[in-house]
């Protein structure tokens, strides 16, 4: 079993920050790597269950099922339930906190799988950078204050 | 009814020495500025859960609280009120911090829960969020910028007056690239407002081979070390000093040199935090070259859209920034270089026009492609081109002489600039960058052009801090393109 723990601080209230990525059928206005998004069956993007079937801009195609959504503790969890990347019992958790000094947030990312042996390495990269850190870095180039 | 209380900050420190000092339940005295004495009951030691402390505060209130929970893995912390002189009923407070792992800060949570008497609810949520945990937030702050954490309690001030054994470059006498010699060495400790780094990465710039010829005594005094600019992480802070910890990840450039050093010490004026998106040699690489285009744009030159600038060595460490940034400031940019190559080079940084002269030989094209010529000029070639670039110059243009690569410019005829009305500048980056917020704020709008996709990170040359003299001898060839950099 793999953890990874991603966090940062943006400069923006976490209700604002939340309205931006509570979306589950809106990574792609937000996330850099995120081509296109839909939810399957019809069903409304926060409905528990529902699932995200979407397209990296390098062409994978992720499917995500909708495990938790908390609008009182502004977080998200999800499963992976078809994706390229080869992993597997892959739960993630998204989740904003905000700070009390000052109009920002403190936004955690954080994800369990298992995958084949010899892989965490490159899979720790991609999903720990690629996916988490380059979406807090879109979100903090989003809110910077000019 | 329960009142709840919740206050949270960002610590610019890591998570282990924020911990270091908050899980020590006997520790308030030594960083809390309301907690007067602190002490233990019994014979318990501060970390066994369950044991008591006994508080007196300085407006002489008398507090015992119970540690009911003690989590390293979390870094959590909770604790009550067991008697108190202050009517917190119920009072169960958590402390709990988390890892920023962009940055290497730390969130710190602070939250509670308790009763009081009628009446009283809103003027004791207000006495425990601003004169506790706010208050408390910003002592923590102190007690870490003192280094007071490294310490065993009660023991003397952090040791600083150490000298570390560095590797450094020494110029003994002035002369070619050979005059730079590797050496070992000691880097003196940080004085009061000054901090010590362990370099990871020195800047090369067109100025050390001037001073290592000599043309600049004052700046480089024998025997010295040149370098004006280098990153790496903050080893100590000398007296005084607040914003910078141990550990953090910075970059300086300042006219006072000794950069082409392992360890270097420098006023913290000089300094700037980095961003997690920039490697320490990108930082060294560019921050003199970015903060010389950032006020050549935005002061000097006061670059408008569709005014027309040539850009000298538009394929060198500024020329590339420079023919970056000006095109997306709206700018129309020539550029001149020395080989096809650096012409390629040049025109991938968004130059233009690129004109290929080996020989100082641009004025006609400038004219042509420019119309009557450039409103600014940034020169960097010196006195071989300076008919050509005062040929190549518009009716009210400015000529702006940066560096000297074909040798010092003779002195200039305030007559020759009345013919067109001419501006001549020779500005030197350090006066733009005099104080730390100006350094900061230029800073701070080069790493966005970085990550905003205006400017492009040049080709970076890398050279082992003991091949100085090679990397001079690259320099001053003028074939390498980009930057320069020394890796120690």
């Amino acid at each position: 079993m793999i953890r990874l723990y991603v966090s940062s601080v943006i400069d923006a209230s976490a209700d604002s920050v939340w309205a931006r990525i509570r979306d589950f059928n809106g990574l792609p206005n937000w996330h850099p790597a995120i081509a296109d998004s839909r939810i399957e069956n019809q069903e409304p993007a926060d409905r528990v269950g529902c699932v995200r079937h979407f397209h990296t801009r390098d062409g994978g195609m992720i499917r995500e099922r909708l495990l938790a959504l908390s609008d009182y503790d502004y977080a998200c969890t999800y499963e992976i339930l078809e994706s390229p990347m080869g992993v597997e019992n892959y739960v993630a958790t998204l989740k904003l906190t905000p700070v009390t000094d000052g109009d920002r947030c403190f936004a955690e990312w954080s994800v369990e799988f298992d995958c084949a042996e010899g892989r965490e390495r490159e899979l720790s990269d991609l999903i720990g950078q690629g996916v988490f850190q380059g979406g807090f870095d879109a979100l903090k180039r989003a809110f910077a204050r000019r | 009814m329960l009142q709840k209380v919740v206050r949270s900050t960002v610590i610019d420190a890591p998570i282990e020495r924020v911990w270091a000092v908050l899980r020590d339940f006997n520790s308030h005295d030594q960083w809390h500025a309301v907690v007067d004495k602190s002490r233990i009951e019994g014979a318990a030691a501060p970390t066994q859960v369950g044991c008591v402390r006994s508080f007196t505060l300085k407006d002489g209130a008398f507090i015992r609280e119970q540690l009911l929970t003690l989590d390293d893995r979390e870094h959590r912390s909770t604790y009550c009120i067991v008697e108190a002189t202050v009517p917190l009923q119920r009072y169960v407070a958590t402390v709990t911090l988390k890892p920023v792992t962009d940055g290497r800060r730390t969130f710190w949570h602070w939250e509670s829960t308790f009763a009081t008497p009628p009446g009283q609810e809103r003027e004791l949520r207000e006495m425990v969020a601003r004169d506790v945990y706010e208050a408390g937030f910003e002592n923590l702050r102190r007690h870490l910028r003192l280094g007071a954490d490294l310490r065993v309690p009660g023991a003397a001030p952090m040791p600083t007056a150490l000298p570390v054994p560095c590797r450094r470059v020494v110029v003994r006498s002035y002369g070619g690239p050979q005059a730079l010699q590797a050496e070992a060495g000691e880097a003196r400790p940080p004085g009061p407002g000054e901090l010590r780094l362990r370099q990871r990465a020195a800047g090369v710039n067109f100025i050390d081979v001037y001073l290592r010829r000599g043309w600049i005594p004052a700046m480089l005094p024998l025997p010295g070390t040149p370098g004006v600019e280098g990153a790496g992480t903050v080893l100590d802070v000398g007296e005084g000093v607040t914003g910078f910890l141990p550990g953090d990840r910075v970059a300086w450039m300042g006219p006072e040199g000794g950069g082409y050093a392992s360890v270097h010490t420098v006023s913290a004026e000089r300094v700037v935090r980095l961003p997690a998106a920039v490697e320490d040699e990108t930082a060294a690489a560019l921050l003199l070259k970015g903060v010389t285009a950032d006020y050549l744009l935005r002061d000097l030159g006061r670059v408008q859209p569709g005014a027309r600038w040539l850009v000298h060595a538009a394929a060198g460490g500024v020329g590339l920034l420079l023919c970056a940034w000006a095109r997306r400031l709206g700018a129309r940019v020539v550029g001149t270089v020395s080989t096809e190559e650096k012409a390629r080079l040049a025109r991938a940084h968004g130059c233009e026009q690129v004109i290929v002269t080996p020989d100082y030989r641009f004025a006609s094209t400038v004219r042509r492609h420019f119309g009557d010529g450039a409103d600014v000029i940034v020169d960097g070639l010196g006195d071989a081109a300076s008919a050509e670039n005062f040929e190549a110059l518009a009716p009210c243009g400015h000529w702006i002489s940066l560096g000297q690569a074909s040798g010092p410019l003779q002195p200039l005829d305030p007559n020759l600039l009345v013919s067109k009305s001419a501006t001549f500048s020779r500005p030197v980056a350090f006066a733009y960058v005099a104080t730390q917020d100006r350094l900061a704020e230029r800073a701070r709008r080069v790493w966005e052009a970085l990550a905003d996709g205006t400017l492009m990170v040049p080709p970076i040359e890398r050279h082992a801090l003991d091949a100085a003299a090679r990397a001079h001898e690259r320099l001053e060839s003028r074939r390498t393109a980009g930057a320069l950099v020394l890796v120690a």
